[in-house]
C-alpha cells in the first residue's frame, strides 16, 4: 500500500515524466503501486503530416483508398484516416524498427528464417512511394500515382502484387505486403492511433471496441450485440449534450 | 567489477509462474529468498488497466508486453547444414518479460497431461513395438508419473481457481467432463465458464459425431474466487483480450492475481526487477553453484551469492544460461552425446476456419475469454489406436475461439482478393458468421535427434554473449499426425453446417514467422539417466546438486496440451522435494 | 481546504535532560504487551515513523497541515533526541493534556483531545512499551509553522475552545462491549480525528461527531448508522473492514488504508467488534439530497459508467465482495464532499493488503482519458444512481480536484 506522504511524491515524479519501469528496483513487503498509469496511451490527433512529405501523402492517401475503397455504407481508407495512421506509425517506434534485433551481419536467409533486412519501415515507405511515383511518371504519361484514375491505380497495384512491376533499390512486392498489413491495421485499430476515424471500421463489422464486460450478452446466442463501439478515446455519448 | 550482495539461502532466476511458486514454497519453509527478474514489475491497474489494455495494435501487433528482440533473441535454422540467422522480430513464439512472465499474457488454458504422456516411450513401445517409432525420435519417459504429480496439479488448479468440468474423479467417469483425463482427487474449484454460441454449436456437432465434448479447463474465472493463499480473483467478463494482453480486472489466473500478493507479505522474500542474470556461478569443482551474476539497467554488475539456485526463466533462456555457465555437457547431435540442448520441441498446431451462412448465424466472436471453448480429447496422446495410421502423438481439438479482434480475426473465404472492394465486402459479410478457433488442433511435438539448442557461433546479445541457436523442423510423424487431426477437426464443422471450410494443415518446414504458441519445451530435460537428461526426476541438476531448473525446458517431449498446468505441477513437485528431502540432506537426491 | 487535518504529532522534546524514573519494570511483560497493543490501537507509529523506515517511532515524518508543515518528533527512548529523559508525568501530560515537556501547549495535530480518554495506567503502559524499543538518535525540528501559528500560547485559546480533558467514563446503561468500543473509538482509536467535522480552527464539532470530514485530499466519510452512511452495514461488516480492510461493501484506500495496515488489522477481533457495536449505535442524519441533475448529464455519466466501470463494479454498481466496492454501500460515494470520488477516478487508488485479504486490488486512473465534463457526468451519475442522490459534481469541481492533485496541495 501507499503511505500518505508518498502519494504526493509519486504524483510529482509522474508529472516530471518519470516512470518506475525504467530502472532496476528492489521489491519488498508490498505490491508496488503508484497512482496514474505507467504508460498511458498517446492520443494521435488529426493535423499536419508528421512523416510524409506532401507528395508522399498524396500517394499514400490514394493507395489506402484503393486497398480499402469507399462504398455507400462505409468510408474508404482515406476518410477513415488510414494514411494518418501510417504517418504516425512511421514517425514513431514502428517506423524506425525500435525493439528489433538489429545487430549484424545481415545475411539473406530462407523465408522460414524471417525478415533479415536492415531496411526500416520508414525507409521502405520513403523509397517505395518515391519508386511508385517514378514508375507512374515514366509509364503513365508523367502522372503521379495519385493523378491516375482509380482503375489505373488498381491496375498498377495489381501488377506490383503479382511481381510484374519491379522498383530499383527496393522490393516492390515487399512494399506492397507492408501496405496490406498496415492499411487494415489503420482501418481496424483503435482511433487513438489516427485511423478507424469515428470507429467506421469497427461499425462496419460490428466489433464493439474496448468494451470490457459482455456478461450481459454471453447467453444471447445468435443475437446481434446491440451496443455501439467504444474507443479508448470514448464515444460521442460520453459527452453531455446540451439540452 | 561485480559488487557482491549479502548471501541469501535461495536465489531465483526469473519471477514468472514457476519462480513465483518456488519463491512462495521456499519462503514458506523459512528460507531467505531473492528473485531476480529481467523485466519490469507489472501491476494490473497501472500497467494493463481495463481502460486501455484492449488496444489490439499496441499489445497484439506491436508486442508491448513481450521481450524486445533487441534485448536478446535467438538464431534459427531448419537444418544442421544451414546457417542460423537471428530472429529479428517475434513470430512463431513470444518470449515473455517482466514480473509474472508469460503468466501475465497467457490464455490461461490449464490442462493436465495424460498418464501415458509421462511414460511415453515405455507405453508406446509396449503397445506398438519399438519399431513403430521413427529411428531418430528421441522420446523418453519423464522419471515422474501422473500419480506422483496429481496432488501438485491439484494445488495449481486450486491456486488458479481453474474453471472446468471434471471428467474423472478418483476413477469415476463424470458426464460432461473429459473422460480421457487421468483420475483427479477432486473436481475443479470452479464450474466451467459460460460458453458463447459458436462454442455450444461445436459441442453439438461433436456429440452428433459420437465424441464427448467438454469445456476447456480455464484460468479465466467463472465466478469470483478466493484461493488457499487468501488471494482473490474477480469474475471473467468475456472481454476477448486475454492472450497477448494483461487482464484488467483481476479475473485471469496470473502470478499477480494468485501468488505475488501473498508472497510479498513474507518478510523473507524480496525481488529485483529490471536485472538480467548473465551467469550461474559455480565453484572450482564445478559441482556447486555459488550464486548468480546479474546486470541492472544502469549497467552495474552484481553478484548474488546463494546456497540454492533456482533457474526458472523461459525454456530457452534456461538452456542458454546453463550453456553459458558451463553447467552440464552440451548436446552434440552428431556424436549423439551430451544433454544440455537436447530434446527441444514445440507444438504442432493447425486450424480450420469455417464460414457459415451470414443470414442465419451471428457468433459475436468478440465475446470470449482466453481459455473459453469446447474441446474433444478423442485424438490426443494415445487415446486412440495409432496402429493403422503410422504416426504417434495427437492433440486436443476444439472451438477455442478466444477473440474477435478485427486486425487479427477478420477471416474471408478462399478466393477473396487480398484487398479492394471485394475484400472489404467479404470482411463485412463474414465477421459475424465465420469461426476461427485460436488453436483449433493442438497437437504434440515429439523429440528428434536433430532438433536442439546450442550456442550460435556468430550472433551475440548486447553483453557480447552468444545467442542461443535453435535448429528445428517438423518431422513426418508430426506432419501425418496433423493431417489426420485436422481432417477429423474439419468433419465437426461439416456436422455443424458450415457452408465453406478451410483447412490450414501444418506443414514443413517449420516457419519462425508464423505464430504457433509459445510452448517451446525441452533442452534441459528431466529423466532417469544422466547420460540422456540434464535433470533428475526432481528437476535437480545431475551435475550441480544445488541447482534446480523449472519450466517446460524439463519436458523430454511435448504433449498435445498447453504446458502451463504441467509446468506448474512440476514446480510444486520440485519444491516439495526441496522442502521434504533436499533441505534435510542437501546433496544429490538420486543415487545415480 | 477548510478544515484542519490534525492527526499529526507535534510533541517537542526540548530543554536539558532530567533524570527520569521509569514507572514500569522492564520485566513487566504483561504491561509492556498492553502498552504495545495500545500504541497499535492509537496508531502512534503511523505519525512517529518515516514511511519505509527501519526505525519505528524515531519521528521525522513531515506532514502538511492547513497551518503549515509539522514534523513528528522522535519518541524512542534516546536520551538526547527522543523521550528517554522524560518523566512519566511529562509523558502523560503530553499524551493526555497536550502539554510539551516545558509545559507549552502542543498543537492538536497530536490527538491528545482523544487520548485524554485513556487512563493514566494506559499511558504508563504505552510508555513502558516505548521504553523497550531501540533508542534512535534522530534530532527532529518539529515546528516549521509560519507566524503567528508558531506561537504556542495561541494554543491556550484553542484548548479552551475545543479541549475537554478527562478519562472515559463507562455508560452504565450500555453493555460492557459497547463501552469497550466507545472507549476505543473515542480514545486511543481517535476515529473522530478524521471522521468528525472540524471547525475552522481545527476543533471537533461535537454535534457532528463521526459525520465525516475531508483531510489531506481524502474524505473521511460519515461512519454513523441509522440514516447515516453505514446504515446498511452490519456489525460484522464493520468488524471485517477494520480487520482486513475489505468487506462485502467496501475497500479501504487512502488514509484509511494506512490506518488498517498499521493499526486496526493488528487489533483483537473482540475489540474490533466492540468498536463496531458502538459505531452501529451512533446515529447519523440522512445525507443531503440535491436537486436532480440534468438528464443529459446522467445519460452521459451512465454511458461512461457502463463502458468503463461495469467490468469491475458491475452494471448495477454492486461490485464484487471483498474486491471491488459496492458503490451503493460505500460511505464515500454519497459523501457531500466528492473529493474521494474524484480522486480515485482521476488518479486511481489501491486498496489495503492485509494478512486476511492480501489481494489489495486497485482501480485504474481515468483522469488522462476523460475530460472534466465527462468526469463530472460520471461522478454525478454514480452519486445519483448509487449514492442516494448525493449532490452533483460540476466541471469546476473536477478542475479544482485536478489542480490540487497536480500541485500536491490536496
Amino acid at each position: 500500500m501507499m503511505h500518505r506522504r508518498s502519494f504526493l511524491i509519486s504524483a510529482a515524479l509522474w508529472f516530471a515524466g518519470t516512470t518506475s519501469l525504467t530502472r532496476a528496483s528492489t521489491i519488498h513487503e508490498h505490491m508496488p503501486w503508484s497512482p496514474y498509469p505507467s504508460d498511458a496511451p498517446r492520443l494521435e490527433r488529426p493535423g499536419p503530416w508528421q512523416f510524409f512529405t506532401a507528395d508522399e501523402a498524396n500517394a499514400i492517401e490514394a493507395i489506402v483508398d484503393r486497398i480499402i475503397p469507399p462504398d455507400p455504407q462505409t468510408p474508404g481508407g482515406k476518410e477513415a484516416g488510414c494514411a494518418v495512421f501510417i504517418d504516425r506509425q512511421l514517425k514513431g517506434p514502428y517506423g524506425s524498427g525500435v525493439g528489433h534485433y538489429n545487430l549484424g551481419p545481415y545475411k539473406k536467409g530462407t523465408k522460414e528464417q524471417g525478415p533479415q533486412s536492415p531496411l526500416t519501415p520508414a525507409k521502405l515507405y520513403r523509397q517505395g512511394l518515391a519508386s511508385l511515383d517514378e514508375y507512374c511518371k515514366s509509364n503513365a504519361g508523367g502522372k503521379t500515382f495519385a493523378q491516375l484514375s482509380a482503375d489505373q491505380q488498381d491496375d498498377v497495384l495489381k501488377k506490383i502484387e503479382a511481381g510484374q512491376i519491379k522498383f530499383d533499390g527496393v522490393d516492390a512486392q515487399g512494399f506492397f505486403d507492408a501496405l496490406l498489413k498496415d492499411v487494415p491495421e489503420g482501418f481496424f485499430s483503435d482511433p487513438i492511433h489516427g485511423g478507424n476515424r469515428n470507429m467506421v471500421g469497427w461499425s462496419m463489422i460490428g466489433f464493439p471496441g474496448i468494451r470490457y464486460d459482455y456478461r450481459d450478452w454471453v447467453h444471447h446466442h445468435n443475437e446481434r450485440y446491440p451496443y455501439p463501439p467504444v474507443s479508448i478515446a470514448g464515444r460521442v455519448d460520453w459527452t453531455p449534450h446540451s439540452s | 567489477m561485480a559488487r557482491k550482495l549479502p548471501a541469501k539461502d535461495v536465489v531465483i532466476v526469473g519471477l514468472g509462474w514457476t519462480g513465483s511458486i518456488m519463491a512462495y514454497e521456499l519462503a514458506e519453509a523459512g528460507l531467505d529468498v531473492v528473485a531476480i527478474e529481467r523485466g519490469p514489475w507489472r501491476n494490473t491497474t497501472t500497467d494493463y488497466p481495463s481502460n486501455y489494455i484492449a488496444d489490439e495494435l499496441r499489445y497484439r501487433i506491436r508486442h508491448e508486453l513481450f521481450l524486445r528482440p533487441e534485448q536478446t533473441t535467438f538464431t534459427f535454422r531448419n537444418k544442421m547444414a544451414q546457417t542460423a540467422l537471428p530472429i529479428r522480430s517475434w513470430g512463431a513464439f513470444m518470449p515473455p518479460n517482466g514480473v509474472g512472465g508469460g503468466g501475465v499474457h497467457w490464455n490461461a488454458e490449464t490442462w493436465r497431461f495424460l498418464p501415458s504422456d509421462f511414460v511415453l516411450r515405455t507405453h508406446l513401445t509396449e503397445r506398438y513395438g519399438a519399431s513403430f517409432l521413427p529411428d531418430d525420435m528421441t522420446i523418453q519417459d519423464w522419471g515422474v508419473t501422473y500419480d506422483e504429480l496429481e496432488p501438485h496439479y491439484d494445488r495449481f488448479e486450486y491456486l488458479c481457481g481453474t474453471s472446468g468440468q471434471a471428467g474423472n474423479v478418483k476413477g469415476e467417469i463424470i458426464e460432461g467432463g473429459n473422460p480421457f483425463e487421468g483420475p483427479r482427487s477432486r473436481p475443479y474449484p470452479n464450474p466451467p465458464q459460460d460458453q458463447p454460441f459458436g462454442h455450444t454449436l461445436f459441442a453439438k456437432g461433436a456429440r452428433e459425431l459420437g465424441y464427448k465434448p467438454f469445456p476447456q479447463p480455464s484460468g479465466n474465472m467463472s465466478r469470483a474466487y478466493q484461493n488457499p493463499l487468501g488471494v482473490r480473483l474477480g469474475p471473467c467478463t468475456y472481454c476477448g483480450f486475454c492472450e497477448w494482453f494483461g487482464c484488467g480486472n483481476y479475473s485471469k489466473a496470473t502470478p499477480q492475481t494468485t501468488i505475488l500478493p501473498a508472497l510479498l507479505r513474507k518478510p523473507n522474500f524480496s525481488a529485483r526487477d529490471n536485472s538480467e542474470v548473465t551467469r550461474i556461478n559455480v565453484d572450482a569443482s564445478g559441482k556447486r553453484a555459488t550464486g548468480v551474476s546479474f546486470v541492472d539497467t544502469e549497467g552495474n554488475e552484481w553478484e548474488q551469492p546463494a546456497d540454492l539456485v533456482i533457474l526458472s526463466a523461459y525454456t530457452i533462456f534456461n538452456v542458454q544460461l546453463l550453456l553459458l555457465s558451463g553447467i552440464g555437457k552440451p548436446y552434440d547431435p552428431t556424436a549423439n552425446s551430451g544433454v544440455i540442448g537436447r530434446n527441444f520441441t514445440h507444438q504442432t498446431i493447425s486450424d480450420v476456419t469455417s464460414f457459415f451462412d451470414p443470414d442465419k448465424f451471428i457468433f459475436n466472436p468478440f465475446i470470449a475469454s482466453g481459455a473459453i471453448g469446447m474441446c474433444i480429447d478423442e485424438f490426443n496422446g494415445d487415446n486412440f489406436d495409432h496402429g493403422p495410421h503410422g504416426f504417434v502423438g495427437g492433440g486436443y481439438m476444439g472451438q477455442v475461439q478466444t477473440n474477435g479482434r478485427p486486425i487479427e480475426t477478420t477471416p474471408v473465404p478462399p478466393g477473396t482478393p487480398r484487398w479492394g472492394a471485394q475484400w472489404k465486402k467479404a470482411v463485412k459479410e463474414n465477421y459475424q458468421s465465420a469461426m476461427k478457433p485460436g488453436t483449433g488442433v493442438h497437437g504434440s511435438m515429439y523429440s528428434y535427434r536433430d532438433v536442439y539448442v546450442d550456442l550460435d557461433p556468430t550472433y551475440k546479445d548486447r553483453f557480447g554473449r552468444p545467442l542461443a541457436r535453435i535448429t528445428m523442423d517438423f518431422h513426418d510423424n508430426e506432419i501425418k499426425q496433423n493431417a489426420f487431426l485436422t481432417d477429423k477437426f474439419a468433419e465437426i464443422f461439416h456436422a455443424m453446417g458450415a457452408k465453406q471450410i478451410v483447412k490450414q494443415y501444418r506443414k514443413a518446414p517449420y516457419d519462425v514467422t508464423k505464430y504457433q504458441t509459445t510452448h517451446l519445451c525441452g533442452g534441459a530435460i528431466m529423466g532417469t539417466d544422466q547420460n540422456t537428461s540434464a535433470l533428475n526426476r526432481y528437476l535437480q541438476s545431475w551435475d550441480v546438486p544445488n541447482l534446480f531448473v523449472t519450466g517446460a525446458s524439463a519436458f523430454p517431449q511435448n504433449a498435445g496440451y498447453n504446458p502451463t498446468g504441467t509446468v506448474a505441477a512440476l514446480a510444486y513437485w520440485a519444491a516439495d522435494a526441496i522442502r521434504t528431502k533436499y533441505l534435510r540432506n542437501p546433496g544429490q537426491l538420486i543415487n545415480a | 481546504m477548510r478544515n484542519a487535518s490534525i492527526i499529526i504529532a507535534a510533541l517537542i522534546a526540548a530543554g536539558a535532560g532530567i533524570e527520569t524514573g521509569f514507572g514500569a519494570s522492564s520485566q513487566d511483560f504483561a504491561r509492556i504487551e498492553r502498552g504495545r497493543y495500545l500504541a497499535t490501537a492509537a496508531d502512534c507509529g503511523s505519525c512517529h515513523t518515516m514511511p519505509g523506515s527501519d526505525h519505528p517511532f524515531s519521528g521525522g515524518r513531515s506532514i502538511e497541515t492547513p497551518f503549515g508543515k509539522l514534523v513528528s518528533p522522535n519518541i524512542t527512548p534516546d536520551r538526547e533526541t527522543g523521550i528517554g529523559d522524560w518523566t512519566d508525568d511529562q509523558f502523560d501530560a503530553a499524551v493526555r493534556q497536550g502539554r510539551g515537556r516545558s509545559g507549552a501547549h502542543l498543537y492538536p495535530a497530536m490527538p491528545f483531545p482523544y487520548y485524554t480518554r485513556m487512563s493514566r495506567n494506559d499511558v504508563e503502559a504505552i510508555r513502558a512499551y516505548l521504553n523497550t524499543i531501540e533508542p534512535v538518535h534522530n534530532a527532529v525540528r518539529s515546528n516549521q509553522l509560519p507566524f503567528p501559528i508558531n506561537i504556542r500560547s495561541a494554543m491556550t485559546v484553542w484548548d479552551a475552545l475545543y479541549f475537554k480533558p478527562g478519562e472515559y467514563h463507562p455508560d452504565s446503561s450500555k453493555s460492557a462491549q459497547w463501552n469497550r468500543g466507545a472507549y476505543l473509538v473515542q480514545g486511543p482509536g481517535h476515529c473522530g480525528a478524521c471522521h468528525t467535522t472540524k471547525s475552522w480552527l481545527g476543533g471537533d464539532k461535537q454535534t457532528d461527531a463521526l459525520r465525516g470530514d475531508t483531510l489531506q485530499g481524502w474524505v473521511a466519510p460519515d461512519i454513523t448508522s441509522g440514516q447515516g452512511a453505514l446504515g446498511g452495514w452490519s456489525v460484522d461488516d464493520i468488524t471485517a473492514y477494520l480487520k482486513s480492510g475489505h468487506n462485502r461493501n467496501a475497500a479501504a484506500t487512502g488514509l484509511m488504508a494506512e490506518v488498517v495496515d498499521l493499526s486496526t488489522s493488528k487489533m483483537k477481533d473482540d475489540d474490533l467488534k466492540a468498536m463496531a457495536v458502538y459505531l452501529k449505535d451512533v446515529s447519523g442524519q440522512a445525507p443531503q439530497t440535491a436537486k436532480s441533475p440534468e438528464k443529459n448529464v446522467l445519460v452521459a455519466g451512465k454511458a461512461i459508467y457502463q463502458d468503463l466501470c461495469s467490468s469491475c463494479h458491475a452494471s448495477d454498481g454492486k461490485g464484487v465482495p471483498n474486491m471491488f466496492p459496492n458503490l451503493r454501500e460505500t460511505a464515500t460515494v454519497p459523501a457531500t464532499d466528492p473529493t474521494t470520488v474524484l480522486r480515485v477516478i482521476l488518479q486511481g487508488a489501491q486498496s489495503v493488503a492485509t494478512d486476511q485479504e492480501p489481494t489489495g486490488p486497485a482501480m485504474p486512473a481515468f483522469g488522462w482519458q476523460l475530460d472534466n465534463a465527462q468526469i463530472a457526468a460520471l461522478a454525478t451519475y454514480v452519486r445519483t444512481e448509487f449514492g442516494k442522490n448525493a449532490p452533483s459534481v460540476s466541471e469546476a469541481d473536477v478542475q479544482k480536484a485536478r489542480s490540487k492533485l497536480a500541485a500536491g496541495t490536496n
